[in-house]
């Protein structure tokens, strides 16, 4: 059975005393990833600041581990809770192991002098975090990547149940972003961490949550499973994104189609023509495309770009009502491109729509269109 | 680890070992040049009377105390307020101090009192806290750290005015002591004043000391000192008055002193390289207290029989540091938006 390790009851949160977000019921078991999500503005931080007591509550509870946490002492939540913030710290003359090392605070006494196991505990996390190399380095001359590494160090030393992050991977790059994150599911999974985070990064949400909470402006909008909340309708609704398109199976955002005559008629299949509708997209040319099955790798991305897109069913061959569908569309257009080099049973008819290109010496090399 | 705790005991030694040598040049130094067997003859024959006993060895011994008490209070603004330029002087919080105690000496003396050193200290916190709880109200307005320090220099340009004009319309012929004390010196030190600022001093001392984990957690930015389980509000509290008594302490007794909360903590974080205030603590006290014994004899002996305002001397080698401090910080985060 799931063991619900941070609850929120009826919680509302908001600065000065003036709730922003109502209701908030949140639950998370050991070794679950909860991830908020939503626009700027949309409170995420604002819920995080609330839970790790940096906000007084509006109203409601949290609790941790059964426990009202407005009941536990600051040393009780330290050693069950900590936190990896979004800002950037400066602090002065700190090596990166002094940095992890306060991690320790809860533990250690009176002065905060480090025994001989708290230095062992310091170099054990920095090693898991793949920051060991990094011990006796400067913490405000590392990159970024390397500071959120050590200061997840930090978050770890402090030996916590709960971790909250509140947009770890801001301010790195896509490398640096991954392998934090997997560096997270991996303590998620080894020490049955539970962990609530903000992101900004829908893919990465969509990848390593558990649950998905959509904060939108004054109440939770939607929350649940990564599959019931990523869906194409719901992400553009929650953006309150007008231009652009989501793809939910992908995670991947596409902008804006280009919209009117299509100038250009592209026989793609197979994902061959993504690179052509993005270049054509880029240089705001619209264009007609097909055939393709709508299961084909090419087919949500004409989908969000293209002006017309001329489909088939799943799995099937393409049909004499598609082939002259496009074979109409490609009439209409001047110029045709194919970047489909492989013919087969499924799409035949799409080699008949290439040699009909070529007798109207329509087809033009996919070099010849400029960037 | 052990390398760094060497260096650690390395620096406390050298900095033992100056202070030592400050402490007895400055005894020796002066308008009445004595030897050794002089000083060591007169240390152990304790008279009430005679130049070193009854006048030197509390001046240098003042010096080296509130010098000591300035930069650990200067060490604690600058923790609080994530700002390496915080100081007592240059936050106006001496210069808070130098007018309630310039008023409440004409108060006592319009009376035909003289005021107590306790009564000193009481009036000077006064001030501090008034000062430093505007300071307070401006640092929830503004994060920027130049905006502060000039309200601080401006809440300091306000003070001395107003203490210029009650110094200039009391009458009384102690106010040529008073004027003395406005620009600040260590001259007319007492034994009773230093036993009490000694008290004082030390106890501040070894609290700020015991404080000396969540200052350090404290360093890391709130968010995280609170997650490690620092009571930020009571943390605040206790680093506020700390630092305030240890200046307003200094205030009372010596006057407002520039640039010496500043100068010494970043001497010291140089010379120990780590900001770890379990080190820092022990060694800003130990560093401005050298740092002022070496001001104070140069305002005694540079145009000697005069003596020169201590501030004057602690200015020309801490406002170049200040400055350092700035033009160094600017160029760091220049960088960083790179």
């Amino acid at each position: 059975m799931r063991e619900i390790y941070l609850r929120t009851k009826d919680l509302s949160v908001g600065y000065h005393g003036r709730p922003l977000i109502r209701d908030i019921r949140l639950e998370l078991g050991r070794g679950e990833i909860l991830t908020l999500i939503g626009p700027n503005g949309a409170g995420k931080s604002t819920i995080l600041k609330s839970i790790i007591r940096q906000l007084e509550l509006i109203g409601g509870v949290v609790c941790l581990d059964g426990r009202d946490m407005a009941r536990l002492s600051e040393r009780d939540v330290s050693r069950r809770m900590s936190v990896l913030m979004t800002g950037h710290i400066h602090p002065e003359l700190m090596t990166c192991e002094d940095v992890a090392a306060t991690g320790r605070y809860p533990y250690t006494g009176r002065l905060g002098i480090l025994t001989k196991e708290d230095r062992r505990i310091v170099t054990q996390c920095l090693e898991l975090v793949h920051a060991g190399d990094l011990a006796d380095r400067d913490f405000s001359r590392i990159s970024d990547g390397q500071r959120q590494r050590v200061l997840l160090a930090r978050a770890l030393c402090q030996e916590p149940e709960v971790l909250v992050l509140d947009e770890p991977t801001s301010f790195l790059d896509i490398r640096h972003k991954l392998e934090l994150l997997a560096i997270l599911k991996d303590m998620v999974r080894r020490k049955r961490l539970a962990v609530v985070m903000s992101l900004h990064e829908l893919d990465l949400a969509q990848k390593i949550s558990d649950y998905v909470v959509c904060v939108r402006g004054d109440a939770i909008a939607r929350q649940g499973p990564p599959e019931e909340i990523f869906t194409e309708d719901y992400m553009m609704e929650l953006y309150g994104a007008a231009r652009g398109s989501y793809n939910a199976l992908f995670g991947s955002l596409e902008l804006e189609g280009i919209r009117g005559k299509p100038e250009i008629f592209v026989i793609g299949g197979g994902g061959a023509g993504i690179p052509v509708y993005r270049r054509l997209q880029r240089q705001g040319t619209p264009f007609a495309t097909g055939v393709l099955q709508e299961n084909d790798l090419d087919f949500p991305v004409a989908r969000a770009l293209g002006a017309e897109v001329i489909g088939e069913k799943p799995f099937q061959p393409v049909g004499e009502a598609a082939f002259h569908a496009a074979a109409e569309a490609m009439g209409r257009c001047r110029r045709v491109l194919c970047p489909l080099a492989e013919f087969g049973p499924m799409n035949e008819k799409n080699r008949l729509l290439r040699r009909m290109a070529e007798q109207d010496g329509k087809l033009e090399q996919i070099s010849e269109i400029s960037d | 680890m052990k390398r760094v705790w060497v260096r650690y005991c390395a620096c406390f030694a050298l900095l033992a070992a100056l202070l030592a040598v400050l402490l007895v040049w400055n005894v020796c130094a002066g308008s009445v040049d004595f030897t050794w067997v002089e000083i060591a003859s007169a240390l152990f024959r304790p008279a009430g009377e005679g130049i070193i006993w009854g006048i030197r060895l509390p001046r240098v011994l003042a010096a080296a105390i509130l010098g000591g008490a300035l930069a650990v209070s200067g060490f604690l603004l600058q923790t609080f307020f994530a700002n390496p330029i915080a100081g007592p002087f240059v936050l106006g919080i001496s210069s808070g101090a130098k007018l309630t105690v310039a008023l409440l000496m004409i108060f006592l003396l319009s009376r035909g009192t003289a005021a107590g050193s306790m009564t000193l200290i009481a009036g000077a916190f006064v001030g501090s806290m008034l000062s430093m709880g505007f300071i307070l109200l401006l640092s929830r307005r503004t994060k920027q750290m130049s905006m502060l320090v000039i309200c601080g220099v401006m809440i300091g340009y306000i003070c001395s005015a107003v203490t210029d004009f009650a110094v200039t319309f009391a009458d009384d012929s102690n106010i040529i002591n008073l004027h003395n004390w406005s620009l600040g010196s260590f001259s007319g030190t007492s034994w009773d004043n230093v036993r009490i600022m000694s008290w004082v001093v030390f106890v501040s001392l070894g609290l700020t000391f015991l404080l000396s984990k969540p200052i350090g957690a404290y360093q890391m930015g709130e968010v995280y000192a609170q997650n490690m389980g620092v009571n930020i509000r009571r943390f605040r509290i206790e680093l506020i008055l700390l630092s305030s008594i240890l200046s307003a302490c200094v205030t009372a007794f010596a006057g407002p002193i520039s640039f010496v909360g500043i100068a010494a903590p970043h001497l010291m974080k140089g010379l120990f390289r780590t900001a770890k205030p379990i080190v820092m603590i022990p060694a800003c006290f130990l560093g401005g207290a050298a740092f002022c014994l070496f001001c104070d004899l140069i305002a005694r002996t540079a145009f000697a029989p005069t003596d020169m305002s201590i501030s004057s001397v602690t200015a020309v080698f801490g406002a170049p540091i200040v400055i350092c401090l700035m033009v160094s910080r600017k160029g760091g985060r220049m960088k960083e938006e790179l």
